[in-house]
C-alpha cells in the first residue's frame, strides 16, 4: 500500500521533556527523528515562558526526581544541564513556628518527631531502593510468558524477599496505606505530618485519608537525586530542556515548533492498520515508520487516532481515565524579595497546609466541584535559584495550588478565578503581610487553563492519575501498557505512560528502550 | 371516599412490571394457542408451541406459517457516521450493503469472542436498522462511543413484525395484494401500502430463520392486527398456521443456523474464560472480511485464522434415529477420547436423517467421531455409541428458497 519510503524513522508528538528524552535516546542510536510541537516553545509543562516582562516561570517549576541514569547516558551535564543544590521543604506556621525538613533532618519539632523521622526515612529511603530499579524498565504485560516479562516479575519478587522478612511485610501493608494513617502512626506534630503527606498526594486527585497509591507516589519521587526534594537547575529548567534539544540536535534529530499535529495517519488494507505519519493542523502529512506521541492517552487515542481505528472496549477503557487535574498554579511578579515571618531568606519550597485535616477539607470542596475555601499549596522564590527568571533586584513567586477542580461547578468565569486568585494572595499574605505591595502582576493558571495552553487533557500532572488502577502494567491502561498500542507502528512516550508524570523522563527513556529492543 | 381508595388500591396489579409483556400479535395469537404453550423471549409472552410442534414444522415445510418476531430487538441507527459504527462493530464490510437490502453479521468483543449475530437492514444513505436475539443497547451505545453523527433508537416495542415462512408464502402475500412481490429476490426489501397506509407502509423483507423461501414483515403496531387479519385471510386456503419456538428450533437446526444458548454463549454474558466462542469456532468464516483493515477483534481473529480454532462447529449425520441430544463425542467407539459434544440434535422428518450441529476440537475433526446417546425407554435409560458422519452442504437448501420468482401454488 505504501508506495514510497517514509520521510522519517520516528515522529515524535509533543517536545515535552519526555519527547525529547525519548528523541534523544533514538537520534543517539542513528534513527531519524523528527520532533513536532504544537506550541512556541519547548518543554511541555517544563517549558520556561515569559508571564510578564522580564519574569519567567515553567508550570513545573523544580526537579524533584528526574532520573540520573537520564543525565549521564545522554551526557546531558556536557550540553549545559547541571543540576541544582536540594531545597528545605519549609511547612509554614501562622505564629512562625516553622517545620523545616532537609534531607537527613527535620527541625522545629519535638526530639521524638525528630527520632521517629529517623527510622521512618530510612525505611521509606529501603523501600525506595528496592523500587528504583523499575521505574526505568518496561513492566510485564498481563498473562504474558515472555522471558523479559518473567525477568520482571521474578526481579520484583526478588527486590521484595530481599528486603528481609519484616520489610518485605512492612512494604505489603504499607503500599496502599492512606498516608494520614502513615503519618499518624510516626508522628504528632500535626504541620508535619500535613508536611510529609503533601509530596504523595500532590497532582493527584487524592488526600491523606485516600487509601491508595499515595506512599507509592511518595517512594516514586525518592528515585530522584536528592531523595525527592525539590531543586532548580543551575540555569533552571530551561537549561535541562535546552540540553535535551541539543543532543538530539548534535545527533542529527530535529525539533520543529509551532507544529500542532491534528491527526495521526492510520492506513488500512488487508494487513491490518498501520500508523504511516501524521497530519499537521495546516495540512501538510508527514511520514514515518513510527508515530510516538507524548500526548496524554486520551488526546493520542480519541483526538488524533480516532475510535474508528480502534477496538470497542478498549476506547471506551481510554474514556473512562481519569484525567482532570487538580492543580493551579499561581504566578506573581514581584518588586522585591518577600519577607515570610520567621524565614530569613525564602529560599526553600514552603508549604501552606497547617494540618492534614487543612489538606482534606481543601479536597471535600474539590471533590463537589468546588473551589477550595481555604487553599493549600506549596511555593518558592525561583529567583533566588536563577536570576535570570526575573529582571535584576526583583523576584517571582510560584505556587502549586492544590485542589482546584479542572471542572468548576458553574465553569472557570473571569470572576471565579479573580476570586479565587484573590484568596491565594490572601493566604499567602497571612504568612508575608507586605506581599500585595510587593505585586506587579499576578496570573492564575487553572487545570482548565493549563489544559489549553499545554494541549494537556484535564490539565492533569501525570497526564493521567497515577492510581493503582492505572499505574505499572495498568499505565494507561492494557493493551498501551508497553508503550506499544494496538495500532501497529504507533507508540506512548509520555507521562500518561509507566512511571508516569512529575519530571522524571522514565517514559521517554522506556519508550525509547522499548523500541529500539522491539527492533 | 375511603372505599373509593381502597377499590383503586385493589385494582392496582402488585406484580405490574414482572409480567410478561403482550406482542402486538397477542390477541390473535392467543386466540390459537390451543395448548397455553407459553415461555417468554425479551420480557414477551412468547408461544413454545401453538398446537403441536411438528404439526407447526410441517407447516413450514410444506406451506405456509407465521413466527412473531417481536421480541426480537431492532435498533435504528441514523446519522451520517451510522454505518462507520455498524462498519466497525461487524466482522462483515457493510459499506458494500445496498439501500434496500439485508445482511447477515455477527459481531465480537475486542478479544474476537462472539457477542451476537443478527440483520442490518439498509434503509437509506445513513440509516440502517440492526435486529438481533437479545438486548445489545449497551453495546451499540459502547460502540458509537466516539463518533459525533449518530442517533440510536431502540425500536423493539416500536414495530411489529411477523416472520412468514414456507414454500407458498409468496403465493399467500400476492393474493393479500402485494403487487411485485415475487420480484424480490432474497435479502432484498420492498415497502407496500396495506390498508392504506402509504406513511406508514408495511416493509418486507425476503429472510428468515428456516432455510426455506420466506418473508419478514414490519409494520406499525397500529397497523399489527390489520396485517394480521389480512394475512390470515389471505392464507386460510393454504393452512396459514402460527409456529413457536419448538418448530423454528427444528427447521433452523436443519438449515444450519446457530442458536444462542445453543451453538453459542454470547460473549458478553460468559463468566467462565473462553466458554464462549469465535466466528471461526462456529464455522462463520465466510461473515469475516479481513480485506477490512479495521473491525473489532480483527486482530485476535486474525491471529485464530493463522494459528488454528480450538474448535469448529460440524454437522453430523449419526446413525439410527435416536436424536444425540447432549451427546459427548468420542474419536473411538471405546469411547477413550473425549473430542467435543452435541450442540443442538433432531430426526429430521424432511431430510429423513438423524441430524445435529456439534462442537469439535480441530485436531479430531480428521478422525472418526463417535457419538454416546443417551435416550428413555419406558422410564429405563439406555445409552448407545454410534457412528457419525461429517457434512459439509447445509442438511436443508432447496432450490425453492433461492428462486426468483418463487414457484407458484
Ligand atoms: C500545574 C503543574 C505543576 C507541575 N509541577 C511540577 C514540578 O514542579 N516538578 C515536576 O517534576 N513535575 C511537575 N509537574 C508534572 C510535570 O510537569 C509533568 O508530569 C511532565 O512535564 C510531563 O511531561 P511530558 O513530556 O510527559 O508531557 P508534557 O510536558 O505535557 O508535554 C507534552 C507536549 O506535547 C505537546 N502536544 C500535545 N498534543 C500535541 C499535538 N497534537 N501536536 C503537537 N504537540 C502536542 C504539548 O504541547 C506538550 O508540549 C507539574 C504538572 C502540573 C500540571
Amino acid at each position: 500500500m505504501r508506495v514510497n519510503l517514509p520521510q522519517y524513522d520516528n515522529i515524535i508528538i509533543g517536545a515535552g521533556h519526555n519527547g525529547l528524552v525519548c528523541a534523544a535516546y533514538l537520534a543517539k542510536k542513528g534513527q531519524s527523528v523528527l520532533v513536532l510541537e504544537a506550541s512556541d516553545t519547548l518543554g511541555g509543562l517544563a517549558a520556561t515562558r515569559e508571564f510578564y516582562p522580564g519574569y519567567k516561570i515553567a508550570v513545573a517549576h523544580s526537579l524533584s526526581h528526574f532520573s540520573p541514569q537520564i543525565v549521564s547516558d545522554l551526557n546531558l551535564t556536557d550540553h549545559g544541564f547541571k543540576s541544582g543544590a536540594p531545597m528545605p521543604t519549609i511547612g509554614l506556621d501562622l505564629q512562625g513556628k516553622h517545620v523545616v525538613v532537609t534531607r537527613d533532618t527535620v527541625r522545629g519539632v519535638t526530639d521524638k518527631d525528630a527520632s521517629s523521622y529517623t527510622d521512618y526515612l530510612q525505611l521509606l529511603e529501603r523501600f525506595a531502593n528496592m523500587l528504583s530499579p523499575f521505574w526505568l524498565k518496561t513492566m510485564p504485560r498481563i498473562g504474558s510468558k515472555k522471558l523479559k516479562d518473567l525477568t520482571t516479575f521474578a526481579q520484583l519478587g526478588l527486590k521484595l524477599r530481599l528486603l528481609g522478612k519484616e520489610d518485605m511485610g512492612e512494604f505489603m501493608r504499607v503500599a496502599t496505606l492512606p498516608a494520614r494513617d502513615l503519618m499518624d502512626e510516626n508522628f504528632d506534630n500535626d504541620l508535619l505530618k500535613a508536611v510529609l503527606s503533601w509530596d504523595g498526594l500532590i497532582g493527584s486527585k487524592m488526600a491523606p485519608r485516600s487509601p491508595n497509591a499515595t506512599v507509592l507516589a511518595m517512594l516514586y519521587r525518592m528515585s530522584g537525586e536528592h531523595n525527592g526534594a525539590s531543586s532548580i537547575p543551575q540555569g533552571g529548567i530551561e537549561s535541562l530542556i535546552n540540553a535535551l534539544h541539543q543532543v538530539i540536535a548534535t545527533a542529527g534529530g530535529q525539533v520543529q515548533r509551532h507544529s500542532p499535529v491534528a491527526k495521526i495517519n492510520v492506513q488500512g488494507d488487508s494487513n491490518g492498520l498501520q500508523a504511516t505519519g501524521v497530519e499537521l493542523a495546516d495540512g501538510t502529512v508527514l511520514t514515518a515508520g513510527r508515530v510516538i506521541s507524548s500526548a496524554d492517552p486520551k488526546r493520542t487515542f480519541l483526538q488524533l487516532v480516532g475510535v474508528e481505528n480502534l477496538e470497542i472496549e478498549f476506547s471506551n477503557r481510554i474514556n473512562r481515565l481519569r484525567s482532570d487535574g487538580y492543580v493551579a498554579k499561581l504566578h506573581l511578579a514581584l518588586d522585591g524579595l518577600p519577607h515570610f515571618n520567621g524565614i530569613d531568606i525564602p529560599d526553600g519550597r514552603m508549604i501552606i497546609a497547617p494540618k492534614m485535616d487543612s489538606i482534606e477539607f481543601a479536597f471535600d470542596n474539590a471533590k463537589y466541584g468546588e473551589s477550595p475555601e481555604q487553599p493549600v499549596m506549596e511555593m518558592m522564590l525561583p529567583s533566588l535559584r536563577d536570576a535570570s527568571l526575573a529582571p535584576e533586584g526583583k523576584h517571582l513567586l510560584s505556587a502549586h495550588i492544590m485542589y482546584v477542580p479542572h471542572s468548576l461547578k458553574g465553569g472557570w468565569t473571569a470572576q471565579a478565578k479573580a476570586s479565587l486568585q484573590e484568596l491565594v494572595i490572601d493566604t499567602i499574605a497571612q504568612y508575608a503581610p507586605e506581599l500585595r505591595q510587593q505585586i506587579i502582576h499576578a496570573e492564575l493558571l487553572t487545570p482548565e487553563d493549563i489544559e489549553r495552553s499545554h494541549h494537556v487533557t484535564g490539565g492533569h500532572w501525570h497526564h493521567t492519575e497515577l492510581s493503582m488502577d492505572q499505574m505499572l502494567m495498568m499505565r494507561p491502561t492494557y493493551e498501551a501498557a508497553q508503550y506499544s498500542t494496538p495500532i501497529p507502528g504507533l507508540f506512548l512516550c509520555g507521562a500518561g505512560s509507566h512511571p508516569g508524570g512529575g519530571l522524571m523522563g522514565g517514559p521517554g527513556h522506556n519508550a525509547a528502550r522499548h523500541i529500539l529492543g522491539a527492533k | 371516599m375511603k372505599a373509593n381508595i381502597k377499590a383503586k388500591k385493589s385494582k392496582t396489579d402488585p406484580y405490574a412490571g414482572e409480567r410478561l409483556k403482550q406482542s402486538h400479535f397477542h390477541p390473535r395469537q392467543a386466540e390459537l394457542n390451543l395448548r397455553e404453550a407459553w415461555s417468554s423471549w425479551n420480557g414477551y409472552k412468547f408461544a413454545d408451541y401453538y398446537y403441536d410442534e411438528e404439526y407447526e414444522y410441517f407447516c413450514i415445510r410444506n406451506s405456509c406459517a407465521t413466527y412473531d418476531i417481536c421480541p426480537m430487538q431492532k435498533y435504528s441507527l441514523s446519522g451520517a457516521d451510522a454505518e462507520a459504527i455498524l462498519n466497525r462493530m461487524v466482522t462483515r464490510d457493510i459499506t458494500k450493503l445496498k439501500q434496500d437490502r439485508v445482511t447477515y453479521v455477527c459481531w465480537c468483543t475486542d478479544e474476537g469472542r462472539l457477542v451476537d449475530d443478527g440483520t442490518i437492514f439498509k434503509l437509506g444513505p445513513d440509516s440502517f436498522l440492526l435486529t438481533c436475539g437479545s438486548p445489545s443497547l449497551a453495546w451499540l451505545r459502547k460502540s458509537a462511543f466516539g463518533f459525533d453523527d449518530v442517533q440510536i433508537v431502540d425500536l423493539s416495542d416500536d414495530i411489529a413484525a411477523l416472520s412468514f415462512q414456507g414454500p407458498t408464502t409468496c403465493e399467500v402475500l400476492k393474493k393479500m395484494g402485494l403487487e411485485g412481490i415475487e420480484t424480490l429476490k432474497p435479502f432484498n426489501i420492498m415497502h407496500f401500502d396495506i390498508a392504506g397506509s402509504s406513511d406508514q407502509p408495511l416493509m418486507v423483507s425476503r429472510t428468515g430463520f428456516t432455510g426455506d423461501l420466506g418473508y419478514e414483515l414490519w409494520i406499525v403496531p397500529e397497523l399489527a392486527l390489520t396485517l394480521w387479519d389480512a394475512l390470515y385471510e389471505a392464507g386460510d386456503d393454504y393452512g396459514i398456521q402460527p409456529y413457536g419456538e419448538a418448530a423454528t428450533n427444528m427447521a433452523r437446526l436443519e438449515a444450519g443456523f446457530i442458536m444462542p444458548g445453543m451453538e453459542f454463549n454470547e460473549a458478553l454474558k460468559t463468566i467462565h474464560y473462553k466458554y464462549d466462542q469465535t466466528p471461526f469456532e462456529l464455522n462463520l468464516d465466510w461473515l469475516v472480511d479481513f480485506k477490512k483493515p479495521h473491525f473489532n477483534g480483527r486482530s485476535a481473529l486474525l491471529k485464530e485464522r493463522d494459528q488454528g480454532s480450538e474448535y469448529r462447529l460440524v454437522k453430523l449425520d449419526i446413525e439410527g434415529n435416536k436424536p444425540a441430544e447432549e451427546s459427548y463425542l468420542y474419536a473411538e467407539e471405546g469411547c477413550e477420547t473425549e473430542i467435543g459434544y452435541v450442540t443442538s440434535a433432531m430426526w429430521s422428518p424432511v431430510v429423513k436423517a438423524n441430524i445435529a450441529l456439534a462442537m469439535i476440537k480441530s485436531k479430531y475433526l480428521k478422525g472418526d467421531i463417535w457419538a454416546e446417546i443417551y435416550y428413555g425407554k419406558e422410564l429405563r435409560h439406555h445409552n448407545k455409541v454410534v457412528r457419525c458422519q461429517m457434512q459439509e452442504t447445509p442438511f436443508w437448501s432447496p432450490d425453492r428458497a433461492r428462486a426468483t420468482p418463487p414457484l407458484a401454488f
